[in-house]
């Protein structure tokens, strides 16, 4: 394997971990709130199909971004109806969610552009295009280096920078400000913030709407990034992967942005069957590949490697008084 | 009695006559609905084609379920409808439970065989059609690689890319043909975004031209050849639309064919087996306005020589599903 090919996977591997990320992040931010949320896949689905539609009828992509990233709040704000106000069972709405959206999608595709539950292609500027960051054609001649900011770090769509600026952002939301210390006070023990005079209802629906924020910006950039239309079930299982990440980086930010990397490399890996034939000298099946990450996650949570606790108020409907 | 026998006897003789005289044929559409813009679309021009040329009229439903298709098929064929056209493979199971109940009506499946007196089933020689499309690929490439990508990895699909496979190497012996699959579950029919990626690591492998037969993962195979600046090819329907100048041809199976044939043929359909293949214009590639720029004189006269060789039978192309193997292409 040469270095351009191993660059190559890496771009890859960047553009496949992008939605992982947002969506991972998106989890972390509601079970640290003590709301579990498996509907991810679900909110990625309908901002990937709302954000594409709009682009595709207003020709702006970022009127279609605002679409998508409002279809997911609405599902995030039913999630939060659900499981925080009537305290139904979070993993139940989480299902009904992904159903709801699988379904809803495709038929509102097709009865308003009657492409078999497609939207039209989007072209210009109802699309995310690639930006060059600066002097990357200058430094492409530099060695080493310079292959790298072309190939790998430049030429990404802004919602790429976006994902990788909201890891140190979370981190910071999470362990430097008052909202994050209670936002994962609530998560751990809601009787007292409660006590505190903290409202418990307001954090977990704050904390639910900005996973809705961050489900948006993933299902937009699956639909105007990577794609430039929507399709039936075109998230394909990444909101699952992501909570395998998020389970897998223990409910941390950064350790998500690294479990998000690796499951993306892994499904890079898994397109370059010819690749790892060359370094392993054996063939490996694609299959296991596609595996791999719920593999992981099985052993981190059967306490094989460290230990993956999760917020100890997670799943638990607040009840003030019995 | 017997007066009353046959005064019964007739009326319904009568009925009968009154029935098939009226009969009018009915088209039930698969899931993807008949706006797909691909196969069911396909079907139902070939419906609106009869109708026209006929003057006729005819009967449809678009399905919201499967739960609904034994339920549609019995509702047309109590309603008297003949023929009765079922465009999807997955009409096979309701319509092998159905068809002996109605023995006097003649069913039409697409894409699958049903093995019942009443029923021809119609299936195309993709093969055939790959084929062709894989000498244009290796006509186009510059590189003298070119690739596919597949959905599922199922021997339906393996025989899409053994053709094309067969095609490119007809051409040129020395072309190297890079087969992907997306999957092994249906989601390998829905996801863009992985075509995308296979489609880029492709291109990094040296392909210039990309045939996808995978469903909604073809449209981020064509999107991504588009934006990458190679040449790509479509399937089922004509797809040279959806970027033109970009899609070099797509590989047609003429379902509108199927259906307008079955429906000509009204209650005299012939049953059993109906192969669709480049003899009979079953299966071929598209030719319009929007490819016509990129496709030379030269491709188009080695590519129509061959099908018509195809056509004589002096041409045959392997059928990896009738032994699971493919002399072009490692899987």
């Amino acid at each position: 394997m040469d270095f351009a090919t191993l660059l190559q996977m890496l771009d890859a591997t960047l553009r496949l971990a992008t939605p992982l990320l947002l969506a991972c992040l998106a989890g972390l931010f509601s079970e640290r709130a003590g709301i579990f949320d498996i509907g991810l896949e679900g909110k990625m689905l309908a901002a990937a199909f709302l954000s594409a539609a709009i682009a595709a009828v207003s020709g702006s992509v970022w009127l279609g971004l605002l679409a998508g990233i409002g279809a997911s709040m609405i599902l995030s704000a039913v999630h939060g109806l659900a499981s925080i106000t009537f305290r139904g069972n979070q993993l139940i709405s989480g299902v009904a969610i992904n159903f709801l959206a699988a379904g809803l999608t495709v038929v509102i595709a097709q009865s308003w552009f009657r492409q078999g539950g497609r939207t039209p292609q989007l072209a210009g500027d109802a699309r995310f295009n690639p930006i060059e960051l600066p002097f990357a054609d200058d430094l492409q001649d530099v060695p080493f280096i310079g292959p790298i900011y072309y190939e790998l770090i430049s030429g990404h769509t802004i919602l790429v920078y976006v994902a990788l600026l909201m890891v140190p952002l979370t981190w910071w939301v999470l362990y430097r400000t008052r909202f994050g210390l209670r936002l994962r006070a609530v998560g751990e023990n809601p009787a007292a913030v409660d006590t505190a005079g903290v409202s418990v209802i307001w954090l977990r629906f704050a904390a639910v709407g900005i996973c809705g924020i961050l489900c948006g910006l993933a299902g937009a950039y699956l639909a105007t990034a990577l794609q430039a239309s929507f399709v039936k079930d075109m998230s394909a299982g990444r909101g699952f992967i992501a909570l395998a990440a998020l389970i897998f980086a223990k409910w941390r930010p950064w350790y998500a942005l690294y479990a998000c990397l690796l499951f993306g490399f892994l499904q890079a890996m898994s397109l370059r069957a010819d690749v790892i034939e060359g370094v392993l000298g054996f063939q490996v099946n694609g299959q296991l590949l596609d595996v791999l990450p719920y593999i992981l996650t099985v052993v981190i949570l059967a306490g094989f490697v460290g230990k993956a606790i999760p917020p100890r108020a997670g799943g638990e409907p607040y009840v003030k008084e019995r | 009695m017997t007066l009353m026998q046959k005064f019964l006897g007739a009326s319904a003789a009568l009925a009968l006559t009154a029935g098939t005289a009226a009969a009018e044929p009915a088209i039930l559409f698969d899931l993807g609905g008949k706006f797909d813009k691909s196969f069911n679309e396909s079907a139902f021009n070939g419906a609106e084609r009869w109708a026209q040329e006929t003057g006729g009229s005819y009967a449809e439903v678009e399905i919201q379920s499967d739960a609904q298709r034994e339920q549609a098929i019995r509702r047309f064929a109590e309603s008297g409808a003949n023929p009765i056209v079922m465009a999807g493979f997955s009409w096979a199971t309701p319509l092998a439970e159905v068809a002996a109940d109605y023995p006097d009506t003649k069913f039409a499946i697409i894409d699958m065989v049903v093995d019942a007196p009443n029923v021809r089933s119609v299936v195309f020689n993709e093969h055939e059609g790959s084929y062709l499309v894989g000498m244009m690929a290796a006509m186009a490439s510059e590189t003298g690689t070119v690739s596919f990508v597949g959905g599922m990895d199922i021997p339906l699909i393996r025989k899409f890319a053994c053709g094309y496979a067969q095609g490119v190497k007809a051409v040129n012996p020395d072309a190297t043909v890079i087969a992907n699959m997306t999957g092994t579950t249906p989601a390998a029919w829905n996801d863009p975004v992985k075509g995308s990626e296979l489609t880029l690591a492709q291109i990094s492998q040296g392909s210039d031209v990309v045939f996808a037969a995978a469903g909604g993962t073809g449209v981020g195979v064509l999107q991504t050849a588009a934006d990458e600046d190679i040449l790509s090819i479509g399937v089922d329907a004509n797809q040279n639309y959806l970027h033109p100048g970009e899609v070099l041809t797509s590989m047609l199976k003429r379902v509108d064919n199927a259906v307008y044939e079955a429906m000509l043929a009204g209650e005299n359909l012939e049953t059993g087996f109906n192969v669709m293949s480049v003899a009979n214009r079953g299966v071929g590639f598209a030719m319009d306005a929007n490819n016509e720029p990129i496709v030379s004189y030269d491709m188009l006269a080695a590519t129509y020589a061959a099908a018509a060789d195809m056509a004589e039978g002096t041409l045959t192309v392997h059928d990896y599903t009738s032994d699971e193997s493919c002399p072009a292409l490692d899987f």
